[in-house]
């Protein structure tokens, strides 16, 4: 049956964060916050963070999307928390490559993220994956003080 | 079964492949229709041996490009039994018609504190150019509200529509819903009212007879590529009464009659409206899709696609947590079906059915204001066209089974 190849898409760990999401929710005292669309498939993520002394010392997420943008944000949630932001910078731009089929170099700090590499066979599903990981560059873009924006077609 | 389908499926090359090791199943005719092999060879034949521009030579390629191409128009006028070819203009799309209308018509008998009236189901190309249009002049949008099955709920279009309005524009079919709208008795409402009826039939002239003057709409809308012909070929027809008192939108070659330093006068209709160089190969294109579609008769597709429907509906109600948009009863509605998975979205339904060969679209079909209406983020939707047979509907089914399993049991 042609459904077992989507388990190069969807593995158990996808499902899990998906079905599970780590740090969904609200932060009481967030730093930098955004919210993020994808007009084409209207997905909506909103990514706040608690950032001191230029680490991440919170995460939270929350929003509404296909099993791919949920359980990336979730991925993104647990890569990113402690680092500091030019960690958490380099690990966006780490992650963009690998749903397009890279090789990482972080692969330890990426994480479950990792498992989101499978991506890079359906090309119309990137946008899904990389969602979050711009809703975090947008937000840490101004040091702290995102803006309302959509994604952008590249 | 009259129509041997299996049969007509030959005749579109690109249905004979596998995607992703599996026959291919195309689903998403309300977005786009495959061309069957006499429209492509339509316009490769007029390439080969017509090709010259339209309306300005007098050499032997030129009157020949100009008679086919104005037979195109022809064939489009008898096919919606239009009064006359005058009335029939060319354009771009169904996109492109609406925006015209929202752009000439508007000028010529919209005013600040006028209404214009709409649907929560219109498409995105009959909201934004009224919008728009409303914010320009200073009018009022207002939107007729659905009933629980998504039909127009005809109360609320009694209160929207008043003496105030000068124009209903309104799909139909939805291309979410694939609710058929009865525009006869709307035209009559709206005749009674002083107003204008626009209607959008990009998702009904490939599916159904249309017959304009039946109809009574004042202007139609539609799109070639949704009924086989080529991308980037549409329709608007329109009553002479209003056409002739309409501006051109477009101004250039081809739609002038004498041109002064000053001041220019405009050709006769349909022509005025004609600016540049039309897309005469994709009018031709659209001349052989009508004789396709004529040639297998129009009521029989109709019939077909709601004989599907009616072999669909009732295996799609058993699957647990599936959620159909829309009418279910088929006299209601074409072989549009819009439907979520609970807990599943459908991003990844499309995808998983797009593993099993079934091409199906997901999103907000361009309707965003009935997406959030319905309260859905986005929706999946398969839509059923003439070359679809009751194979293909198991298949749909059987991927649809297999999908929900995937997701909500993973794989054993």
């Amino acid at each position: 049956m042609a459904l077992t190849k989507l388990d190069q898409l969807y593995r158990a760990v996808i499902l899990d964060h998906s079905k599970h999401p780590r740090k969904q929710g609200v932060l009481d005292k967030a730093t930098a916050q955004i919210e993020l669309k994808n007009p084409t498939c209207g997905d909506v993520i909103q990514v706040q963070l608690a950032i001191e002394d230029n680490m991440i010392k919170d995460v939270r997420f929350d929003g509404s999307g296909c099993t791919i943008s949920m359980s990336s944000a979730s991925m993104m949630t647990e890569a990113i928390l402690g680092k500091s932001i030019d960690e958490a910078l380099m690990l966006a731009d780490e992650f963009s490559g690998v749903v397009q089929g890279k090789e990482a170099v972080h692969q330890k700090e990426l994480g479950d993220a990792m498992m989101l590499s499978g991506v890079s066979k359906f090309p119309a599903r990137i946008k899904c994956a990389t969602l979050s990981w711009k809703a975090l560059e947008k937000a840490l873009e101004t040091d702290g003080t995102g803006v309302d924006g959509q994604l952008k077609h590249d | 079964m009259t129509v041997p389908y299996e049969e007509l499926k030959k005749d579109f090359k690109i249905l004979d492949q596998h995607v992703n090791d599996e026959p291919l199943v195309y689903l998403d005719n309300a977005a786009t229709t495959q061309k069957p092999d006499a429209v492509l060879k339509a316009v490769e034949a007029y390439y080969n041996t017509s090709n010259a521009n339209v309306h300005r030579g007098v050499h032997t390629l030129a009157e020949r490009a100009t008679t086919q191409f104005e037979g195109a128009r022809e064939k489009v006028r008898r096919f919606i039994n239009a009064p006359e070819t005058a009335e029939v203009l060319f354009t771009r799309g169904t996109t492109t018609s609406l925006n015209w209308l929202a752009q000439s018509l508007g000028d010529l008998v919209v005013k600040p504190g006028d209404e214009i009236v709409i649907s929560f189901m219109e498409h995105h190309s009959n909201i934004i150019p009224w919008q728009q249009l409303a914010k320009r002049k200073g009018a009022i949008l207002k939107y007729i509200e659905l009933t629980d099955e998504g039909m127009l709920d005809w109360n609320d279009l009694e209160n929207k529509i008043t003496d105030k309005t000068k124009i209903v524009s309104l799909t139909h079919v939805s291309n979410v819903l694939g609710v058929v709208n009865p525009i006869r008795k709307i035209a009559d409402y709206v005749h009674g009212k002083g107003g204008l009826l626009v209607v959008d039939g990009a998702q009904a002239v490939p599916h159904m007879p249309v017959d304009v003057q039946e109809l009574d709409a004042d202007f139609y809308a539609f799109s070639g590529h949704k009924m086989m012909a080529p991308t980037g070929i549409g329709v608007l027809y329109g009553k002479r009464q209003w056409l002739d008192q309409m501006e051109p939108v477009e101004y250039g070659g081809e739609m002038i009659d004498f041109v002064e330093l000053l001041d220019s006068t405009w050709k006769e209709l349909p022509w005025k409206f004609e600016a540049g160089t039309p897309n005469i190969a994709g009018a031709i294109g659209l001349g052989a899709a009508i004789d396709y579609l004529e040639n297998v008769g129009m009521s029989e597709i109709m019939d077909h696609e709601q004989n599907l429907v009616a072999y669909l509906m009732p295996k799609l109600e058993e699957i647990e947590g599936l959620t159909i948009f829309g009418p279910h009863k088929t006299e209601d509605r074409t072989g549009v079906i819009a439907f979520n998975i609970d807990g599943v979205h459908p991003h990844d339904v499309a995808t998983a059915m797009d593993m099993e060969g079934v091409a199906v679209r997901a999103g907000h079909h361009c309707a965003q204001p009935l997406m959030n209406y319905l309260n859905q983020p986005a929706t999946a939707r398969a839509s059923f066209y003439l070359y679809n047979t009751l194979a293909d509907a198991d298949k749909f089914v059987e991927a649809l089974k297999a999908t929900k399993e995937f997701f909500l049991h993973g794989l054993d």
